[in-house]
């Protein structure tokens, strides 16, 4: 029997992709067959078009304009496409559909996400008390308001490098009080405030996606270390690898927060050989196709318990398969272009231009 | 007869070129919604019956809303007392509804003093806050038993000669601190410092004094904190602060004020996520601050000392989403930059909030027509009055009306008469009636103070 | 004027409102009248006649379709520069 997963994400930008894509095609290669409906944000998301994994496209209401809207669209679009499972996998989304998850539920919709408190936990600017309770150093990280906070920090124990991040995306080095400001500006422009500082630490990031069974089990998990970065320090290549360490902080984490879905672990080892939490993200990494190519299909796996179906025991992964990213282009024809211009979905009219 | 046409309805047509972000069929859809109805009350009548702009309260809102708070913070804490915050909004008929509720006034110049006395506030029920109080506000108060928040050194002094004059030993006051709480920036122009030790210093000044006596401590982190944790530190500050006082001056403290600054659902500009995301409920900050105090006090009882009264001096979540303002459309404006202007009769003058926020805008009726981003100008003939940058409305007419939401925090207060006479404020009652709480301000309220020399009269004959 | 009701005759016009230049390569959306709009004037280069025409299928005064007719010419005018 065929299921119907929609997945948002579906901005797959060259050079900074959201996980939606990635996601789809991992549900493409699983064992049950699956049509996926992709849910973007804007008409030129390229995943929307993507025939080869995503059956059909439509636009959402973007997250700020609340959840009402959302529900109402997403309402609109199970009546038509009738939804077994929804994976929601941007962070600025995360707590609309944590607070709609009940509802969604009532509809036939299953999700397997965290929920409001547990998104809250491993919000950014909390991160020193959650890798505290999980027994793990972190960085100092703390929430600024006001841009000249790193004209003054220095004298409040922040030394430069520093880093400076946004509540949901973006995070750019500074090595001065100038940098950081321009920085702050920049990122609260986009995201607002609060922006975050956080202490610099030198050394290698190694990050780890997996799935939190959501009564404290590591359902299963992948391991990958970035072997070369786009501008925007996203990995464009990379290589599985096995690091225990890693995983028993996966594993912690999981236990304390009872984590329920898709989850990203970014840390760091220094030159120490000290493993430092630098972020956790609470959904799927752009980077998720790795696990199918390592025989650990992780999409597939929170859809199996999303729908309550009983889960083969997880084999370790092997490590050292790579994955390296490339670029490709999606032929969109007018008629299609038009329909999600004016329509907000795929393939509704033969339109004029078809 | 004319001939009945089946003529089809004319809307001014509209073309938006799609730009490469930004194209979302559904990105206006939050304003493209309309209200036509507040309080059950149709929007269109009020303003025949009221003129436009108008400010229309729901006395079913406020009342909930405070309530709210008040059953957050009681079920969770034994001795809660909530101050209104007179400036947020001191509309009579506001504050009237907040004191039937059990509210306490909170006032910060002699000028809100006396609007509270008048309203029939005891003093003993009025928290006297505020970097000025003058030698008479300050008589007026000791003399009537108000509760008085000091804020600076020389106030200290002042109200010391005061008392003394009065011949009162052991006046109550509290002082005002301000310290840092790691979430937002301290206020350090108001109250004592506590990390330098002003605020203790204070503190043993009153001890030395016969007059005055230290009975309560008091802060105000800021405005709109929607990190509720700010509270679970600055309660945890305090506290300590209450313990440390008491065993250095051997004083008893039986307040903490914490002051004011819970959010309302109103989207702050430069905040990406909607207000209903990161609004904290009354029950997330009453859980806070009651759970702060319930580990900072926990010992305090079998110490010989009372478990202080909390003072919470709400005024935004209070007041906020229980007020709109009804405005109309009065041109369309199509700018050089080809961005659509609106010019409404309401602006800056009388909607000040609109500096820092951007209020739920709502057209009065559903309107069909794409969305175009919108401008919204107000009517000063100033460049400044501009009450929405950015807004994604559908066409609409002169004489259409819009609702802007929330209002009811500051806008009745900070509101000022400049080039146009102020509104009328109505109130939906809970019966569903409508009464006038502040009627349109005439010419003869603007000229009633002055006084025009007669030698000054012009003379165009 | 005249040269943007010229201009507006090589859109390509969707019934949807969906409106693409294939001299610009941009695309736009109009609503309902806009569209009738941009159709009368396909087949008409005179501004009045084309006005005459949305007075006689829409219910409202020529001052007011004239004003927005304007408004909409103006407003087109930077896009098919």
């Amino acid at each position: 029997m065929s299921i119907t997963v929609a997945v948002t994400g579906m901005n797959a930008r060259a050079d900074n992709p959201g996980p939606g894509l990635a996601i789809a095609r991992c549900l493409k290669e699983s064992n049950t067959p699956t049509r996926v409906v992709g849910l973007g944000y804007e008409a030129l998301d390229p995943a929307l078009y993507h025939r080869g994994f995503v059956d059909r496209g439509y636009l959402l209401p973007y997250p700020s304009h609340g959840e009402d809207a959302l529900l109402a669209r997403v309402c609109e679009l199970h009546e038509r496409e009738k939804f077994d499972v929804l994976i929601p996998c941007l962070d600025a989304e995360m707590q609309s559909f944590a607070r709609l998850a009940p509802t969604l539920a009532g509809m036939g919709i299953r999700t397997f996400i965290p929920n409001s408190h547990q998104l809250a936990l491993r919000s950014k600017d909390r991160l020193p008390e959650l890798a505290k309770e999980i027994g793990i150093a972190s960085p100092k990280t703390q929430a600024i308001y006001q841009a000249n906070f790193f004209h003054s920090c220095q004298s409040q124990d922040w030394q430069y490098p520093l880093m400076v991040k946004g509540l949901f995306y973006d995070a750019k080095i500074a090595y001065n009080a100038e940098e950081a400001v321009a920085a702050f500006h920049r990122i609260a422009g986009e995201w607002g405030v609060p922006v975050l500082a956080q202490s610099w630490i030198g050394g290698e990031e190694i990050n780890l996606a997996g799935v939190g069974d959501g009564e404290g089990g590591l359902a299963g998990a992948v391991m990958m270390k970035k072997r070369a970065l786009t501008d925007k320090g996203k990995g464009w290549a990379g290589i599985s690898i096995h690091d225990e360490e890693l995983l028993a902080a996966a594993q912690k984490f999981c236990a304390v927060t009872k984590w329920r879905g898709g989850l990203e672990l970014e840390m760091l080892r220094d030159t120490q050989g000290g493993l430092h939490l630098i972020e956790i993200n609470p959904r799927f990494p752009a980077w998720i196709y790795l696990s199918a190519g390592v025989g650990c299909n992780l999409p597939e796996l929170l859809v199996k318990l999303a729908l309550g179906e009983k889960l083969i025991p997880s084999t370790p992964t092997p490590a050292g398969v790579l994955f390296i990213r490339y670029a490709e282009e999606a032929i969109v024809s007018l008629a299609d272009f038009e329909n999600i211009t004016v329509w907000g979905e795929t393939l509704r009219t033969e339109g004029a231009f078809a | 007869m004319k001939n009945i046409t089946t003529k089809n309805p004319w809307v001014a047509p509209v073309i938006v070129r799609h730009a490469s972000s930004g194209m979302n069929k559904f990105g206006g859809v939050r304003d493209a919604q309309f209200r036509d109805e507040i309080a059950g009350v149709s929007i269109a009548e009020l303003v025949e019956k009221y003129g436009s702009p108008l400010f229309v309260l729901s006395e079913e809102h406020l009342r909930q809303s405070v309530r709210r708070i008040n059953r957050a913070f009681t079920t969770r804490y034994a001795k809660v007392r909530q101050a209104w915050s007179y400036k947020t909004n001191y509309i009579n008929a506001v504050s009237a509804i907040l004191h039937q509720e059990g509210c306490d006034a909170e006032v910060v110049s002699e000028f809100e003093y006396d609007k509270a006395r008048r309203l029939g506030v005891p003093a003993s029920r009025i928290f006297f806050n505020g970097p000025y109080k003058s030698r008479g506000a300050l008589t007026k108060a000791v003399s009537e038993g108000a509760r008085i928040h000091v804020d600076h050194l020389d106030e200290l002094a002042l109200l010391e000669e005061v008392a003394a004059e009065l011949g009162i030993l052991n006046f109550p006051i509290t002082i005002r601190l301000n310290f840092d709480t790691g979430f937002a920036e301290n206020w350090g122009r108001f109250g004592f410092n506590l990390e330098n030790g002003q605020a203790m210093e204070a503190a043993r000044r009153i001890a030395a004094s016969p007059n005055l006596k230290l009975t309560g401590l008091h802060n105000h982190i800021g405005t709109f904190i929607t990190d509720p944790r700010a509270y679970t530190a600055q309660v945890g500050i305090m506290i300590n602060f209450m313990n440390n006082v008491e065993a250095a001056t051997d004083c008893t403290i039986t307040t903490l004020d914490i002051g004011g600054g819970f959010a309302s659902r109103n989207a702050m500009q430069g905040v990406y996520l909607p207000p209903e995301q990161i609004t904290p409920t009354a029950e997330q900050y009453a859980e806070a601050i009651c759970g702060a105090l319930a580990i900072g006090l926990k010992d305090r009882e079998q110490h010989g000392k009372p478990l202080p009264e909390l003072v919470l001096e709400t005024g935004r979540a209070v007041v906020d989403e229980a007020e709109w303002l009804i405005s109309s459309v009065v041109a369309n404006k199509r700018l050089p930059t080809g961005q659509r202007a609106m010019v409404l009769d309401a602006g800056v003058n009388i909607l000040f909030t609109a500096f820092w926020y951007n209020h739920e805008v709502r057209p009065a009726r559903p309107v069909e027509g794409i969305p175009e981003d919108t401008v919204l100008y107000g009517p000063l003939c100033m460049n400044i009055d501009v009450v929405r940058q950015s807004v994604s409305l559908p066409p609409l007419k002169t004489g259409d009306l819009l609702s802007f939401w929330p209002v009811g925090a500051y806008n009745n207060t900070q509101w000022m008469q400049f080039i146009q006479l102020r509104p009328a404020v109505v109130m939906v009652r809970q019966n569903g009636q409508v009464d006038v709480v502040r009627r349109a301000e005439t010419l003869d309220d603007v000229e009633e103070p002055e006084r025009l020399p007669a030698d000054l009269q012009p003379d165009f004959s | 004027m005249k040269n943007t009701l010229l201009a507006s005759k090589r859109l390509a016009l969707s019934e949807s409102g969906f409106v693409f230049d294939p001299v610009s390569g941009q695309s736009f959306s109009v609503n309902e009248s806009g569209l009738v709009f941009l159709r009368l004037a396909q087949h008409e280069d005179d501004l009045d006649k084309l006005t005459t025409q949305l007075v006689e299928q829409f219910d409202a005064s020529s001052v007011e379709i004239k004003r927005d007719v304007q408004d909409f010419i103006n407003r087109l005018q930077g896009f098919l520069k």
